[in-house]
């Protein structure tokens, strides 16, 4: 049997695989977010140096992880759009894009409550902090980008290109960004290597789990939103059940 | 062969590559000759910007002479945003852009002519009055040489890495501070190792990494950015 594998890129049978997905991650999701916050809160034990303020970790690290995770998907879904010309491509990395930002900002957000008491300082321009606000910068340039294009396949295009120019500097940015911070500062404050309690470890996993299906979850519906935007003249949507009503 | 393919084979011919490259610099040359105010809007954009720091800050000259290559590079980064929009606008919005997309010539080749021209008027002019705004803040001779010859190799980089930004957003509404928001964070790294230099040098450092660096970052650019840009005026055409 052929199975007919780029049926679902075109977007009216994505539209709808999409609303059923939705559920199978959201929910997975919320189950976890919750597993991860009592593991982290209730069973993670305290830390020895940090006291209980470590316990932001738990969204930080993943927030950090999927902030820089989601610039790659986002350049890899819009240079897919670029080559192929698939539109349910662009739409995913547009649809990709604010998320990235969010996680990006909570990154950010989180590190400066988390740096305050530890480091006694909102805000120190360490390498990693640096290039997260870069790369935050990144996602803002996109979106601006993106939203001020009337034409949308000029505007998939135009962003496409300038996600693939950003994932190539984006390595060439951190590093440069490191080699300045040790030319300025010598060593910044580090974490003394203590090895991770296992509770600490697990919590920490599920949550990065929980973020990266709620970013799923979340993509699927932004995606369907924009294929309705964009589809909104065709028979197909003006038939839709939610459409009508 | 036809005779007719010949015959235009011929004409496309006479014109190689180089003398393309030649062309379109002469030309964008000539046309801001025409209007000189343009080149030197952004010149005093800079010395201006330059000027602002010791006010804003206060007039000891120990914190300006660390400061000073901080500044004088965020000043060249701004002044050369400043001028970005023109590189595409004109000929855009006169149909000569239109022109050289249908030309049998490369367009990569074309546009690199018209980022060097960008660069002759706009980077040229800082790179040349930048030890004037380093003596200004006290900066000590062999600290100003170096300055230069980082300017001298990041001021094209912001051209070119510029004519991407520029290209993407021609012809879009506010299309001057979207190009900032897009390019400038591309920039960094050329912030980074042009003020490293000029840094290392005042500390009694070698400053040959951070030159290597720099002249990494512009091949990497010659060789990538016209291509992109060209692909973004295709993009941006349609």
């Amino acid at each position: 049997m052929a199975i007919n594998w780029f049926k679902y890129s075109a977007p009216t049978a994505f539209y709808g695989l999409a609303g059923k997905m939705i559920p199978w991650f959201a929910v997975p999701a919320a189950v976890l977010f919750m597993v991860g916050m009592y593991i982290g809160f209730f069973v993670a034990p305290t830390d020895a140096i940090q006291s209980e303020a470590y316990r932001i970790i738990f969204i930080h690290v993943p927030a950090s992880i999927l902030s820089m995770f989601i610039y790659l998907i986002m350049a890899g879904y819009a240079a897919l759009g670029l080559i192929f010309n698939t539109r349910l491509s662009s739409m995913m990395a547009t649809a990709l894009a604010p998320t990235g930002a969010l996680f990006a900002f909570i990154s950010l957000w989180t590190g400066a409550l988390w740096g305050k008491p530890m480091w006694g300082a909102w805000w120190v321009w360490d390498a990693r902090l640096t290039s997260e606000l870069i790369l935050l910068f990144l996602y803002l340039g996109f979106i601006a980008l993106q939203s001020s294009i009337e034409d949308p396949r000029r505007a998939d295009r135009a962003g496409a290109l300038l996600a693939i120019v950003g994932s190539v500097n984006v390595p060439i940015i951190y590093f440069s960004v490191k080699w300045w911070n040790t030319l300025h500062q010598g060593a910044t404050i580090k974490f003394t290597g203590t090895s991770m309690h296992v509770a600490m470890q697990q919590a920490m996993f599920i949550m990065l789990l929980a973020c990266w299906l709620y970013v799923i979850a979340v993509t699927l519906a932004r995606v369907r939103s924009i294929i309705l935007e964009r589809e909104r003249n065709t028979q197909w949507v003006n038939e839709l059940k939610e459409v009508r009503s | 062969m036809t005779r007719c393919a010949n015959a235009t084979g011929a004409v496309t011919s006479k014109l190689s590559l180089f003398g393309l490259f030649g062309l379109v610099i002469r030309r964008d040359l000539l046309l801001a000759m025409r209007r000189r105010a343009d080149v030197l809007t952004t010149l005093v954009f800079f010395v201006m910007v330059v000027s602002l720091f010791p006010l804003g800050v206060g007039p000891e000259m120990d914190m300006l002479r660390k400061m000073a290559p901080g500044v004088v590079w965020v000043a060249a980064l701004l002044a050369s945003m400043l001028s970005l929009g023109r590189m595409f606008s004109a000929d855009y919005l006169d149909g000569t852009l239109e022109q050289m997309l249908l030309a049998p010539q490369s367009l990569s080749m074309l546009v690199l002519g018209k980022i060097v021209a960008h660069w002759m008027l706009s980077g040229l002019p800082l790179v040349l009055i930048a030890p004037v705004l380093g003596l200004q803040f006290d900066m000590p001779a062999q600290a100003l040489w170096v300055l230069i010859l980082v300017l001298l190799l990041g001021t094209p980089i912001l051209s070119m890495i510029g004519a991407i930004g520029a290209a993407l957003t021609l012809g879009l509404r506010g299309g001057g501070v979207l190009v900032s928001l897009l390019v400038l964070p591309l920039c960094i790294p050329v912030l980074i190792f042009g003020t490293g230099a000029v840094e290392a040098v005042n500390t009694g450092m070698t400053i040959v990494p951070h030159v290597a660096l720099l002249g990494a970052l512009l091949l990497l650019a010659l060789v990538f950015t016209p291509w992109v840009t060209a692909q973004a005026l295709r993009i941006s055409m349609e």
